[in-house]
């Protein structure tokens, strides 16, 4: 995709877009560099359990309940929170892009079928699926992807359908049928570049809600067990609350600029695709 | 009575919806690790292989799976979840026994975001452009980004450990012997923190729909027609704007009543809270399958409950409803 003449002009117009990019950048710098960055094994016993914030050398943010350092937790969730973010949202991108595809572009019974079968899918609380898949297929990296993906795909396909369901009708796609062009290739380079935009959009407020998601599962204690997550560490601060304020609160902290910057990003990156929106006042 | 046709067509819809959630849930407890005549026979300490032969098929799981589906459907629609083997009781027993709690906690949140979430974005769209408009959008994208359960947690250390104005676990004080008003008063506030905390991300999302979809509906034709006449500003923006721009609302409303009822497993495990919720994480905990799944179906019939619900509401508010 081209990026359009004043993409960054408008996107850097909006401050809150800049904010949120300037931390997802220094968010990606700590999970590719988080080995090299945190002090410690996030796993291992460095100080005695319960130490506060501050409370000795190099220990910022203090220990857990089995004298784990904090800080390195938290370096070392960055990792996973980003990582089942970004995979999760592509698998439930290429599902809902597809069914989507073929529900606008085809339109007819192909798409009252694929339609209510979305709409049951969106009938399931979400969370809870999640829940049950994830536990009954183990937990691990891939069964939280999986779980994610297949919950927070219908959405997409909704958009896509509704973004196919008008294209279909121009012009240019009726000249690239003229032209003989076989049907998967108009849907992919004909129509999809034009549908590109909102999927962006959408698809960097679903990185921001899967990472929710992750840090909700792993905080009932359904995350990966070889992880460190920011979710496990809430979870398992959950119960010395009134002892120890600190272990939750830091890597609760993480998680809560993490998907702020991702949704600020998603308004920039609407502003940004968005060229009809321009010298609109907000 | 096209309402009541209208509505017939949703309810049927939403008994489909049931019965795929039931397959999808049959699959599941399929899928489960740990056949469960090898659990019974484990318990009962037997093992040889007649027993366990027998047990198959005094639990039917000889025949084809086909049957078996429907042998399953047959039992999930005479209510039969059944029978959790950790905590020796059927699951339907366990469940309707939190059932109430978990209604009242999802069902004053959810009236609450809507109510809260409705004000605050009509009060930002009033004021579109200025610092209120702005702190209201701050607020609501900040409760967009925090996880339930660090909220919940957050507002335990502020309320109830910092401050000590409300309660921060389960639902009614132990041991106090209360009747009557004070038993309903002592419950109330125990429901304040779980249920503002699981409202409060949903207000944000409502909020921030609100206030888009009145800024659109204050374009329309409509509501210039409405101010050439000299209607009275105040009625326009109810009557007129407001009215129109609540069915997206009540729409999306109905689409998040499933992640709200969802978040409640969140909410429930942090203020042991006891509702269903907190039995799903119970039978996570305990790995019990049978309990786990039954409360994941009746989790989707809250679910399709809810959306009945909101699908009566949107008749309601917009007598021209459509299909």
């Amino acid at each position: 995709m081209t990026i359009k003449n004043g993409f960054w002009r408008r996107f850097c117009r909006n401050k809150g877009a800049v904010i949120g990019l300037a931390v997802l950048v220094i968010a990606a710098l700590v999970a590719i560099l988080g080995p090299w960055l945190a002090p410690n094994d996030p796993w291992d016993m460095v100080e005695r359990p319960f130490l506060a914030p501050m409370g000795g050398p190099g220990m910022l943010l203090g220990t857990d309940t089995l004298g784990r350092d904090i800080l390195s937790g938290v370096i070392h969730g960055t990792r996973v929170s980003l990582l089942i973010g970004l995979i999760s949202t592509v698998v439930s991108l290429l599902i809902g892009v597809s069914l989507g595809a073929m529900s606008g572009y085809f339109g007819g019974w192909i798409d009252a079928a694929l339609m209510r079968f979305t709409e049951l899918f969106q009938a399931i609380p979400s969370f809870a699926l999640a829940i049950v898949l994830v536990a009954v297929f183990e937990p691990s990296l891939g069964s939280i992807i999986a779980a994610i993906s297949l919950v927070s795909w219908p959405p997409v396909a909704r958009l896509v359908r509704g973004e196919f369901l008008t294209l279909r009708q121009r012009d240019f796609v009726a000249a690239a049928l003229l032209a003989g062009q076989s049907t998967p290739r108009i849907i992919l380079t004909q129509i999809l570049p034009n549908a590109i935009s909102p999927i962006i959009v959408m698809g960097s407020l679903m990185i921001a809600s899967a990472i929710l998601l992750e840090s909700s599962l792993s905080f009932l204690g359904l995350g990966d067990p070889n992880a460190m997550s920011w979710g496990y560490m809430v979870g398992s601060a959950r119960t010395v609350l009134l002892q120890a304020w600190w272990m939750a609160v830091f890597p609760g902290l993480a998680i809560v600029l993490t998907v702020l910057a991702f949704n600020l990003v998603g308004e920039g990156l609407n502003d940004g695709l968005n060229a009809r929106a321009d010298g609109r006042t907000k | 009575m096209k309402r009541l046709q209208f509505m017939s067509i949703r309810v049927l819809q939403g008994i489909a919806a049931l019965l795929v959630i039931a397959t999808i849930n049959f699959m599941l407890i399929r899928a489960a690790p740990g056949d469960p005549v090898s659990v019974m026979a484990g318990e009962a300490g037997a093992s040889d292989p007649q027993f366990v032969a027998q047990l198959r098929a005094q639990f039917g799981l000889d025949q084809p799976l086909g049957t078996q589906l429907m042998n399953y459907l047959g039992h999930v629609v005479q209510l039969d979840l059944g029978f959790s083997y950790r905590q020796q009781q059927p699951v339907l027993d366990l469940i309707l026994d939190r059932l109430p709690a978990t209604l009242l906690l999802t069902g004053s949140a959810f009236a609450l975001s809507i109510l809260l979430g409705v004000v605050l974005g009509a009060y930002a769209a009033r004021r579109a452009g200025t610092w209120v408009d702005s702190l209201t959008t701050v607020v609501a994208l900040v409760f967009y980004a925090t996880p339930l359960y660090w909220l919940a947690l957050m507002a335990v250390l502020l309320f109830s450990i910092k401050l000590g104005w409300l309660p921060a676990f389960g639902y009614i004080t132990v041991g106090s012997g209360m009747t009557g008003f004070a038993l309903a008063m002592d419950i109330a506030a125990h429901l304040v923190l779980p249920a503002v905390t699981l409202a409060l991300f949903y207000m944000a999302v409502y909020a921030r729909m609100t206030r888009a979809s009145m800024l659109e509906v204050a374009q329309m034709d409509f509501v210039k027609t409405a101010r050439a006449k000299g209607v009275r500003p105040g009625r326009i923006q109810r009557a007129h704007i407001l009215r129109n721009a609540l069915l997206p609302v009540i729409t999306l409303a109905g689409i998040q009543a499933g992640g709200m009822i969802g978040g409640a497993v969140l909410t429930e495990t942090v203020f042991a809270w006891p509702g269903i919720g907190r039995l799903m994480f119970d039978a996570l905990l305990q790995r019990d399958y049978n309990l786990l799944l039954g409360c994941f179906l009746v989790t989707a019939a809250m679910a399709v409950l809810f959306n009945l619900i909101t699908d009566l509401a949107y008749t309601l508010v917009d007598p021209r409803i459509e299909l």
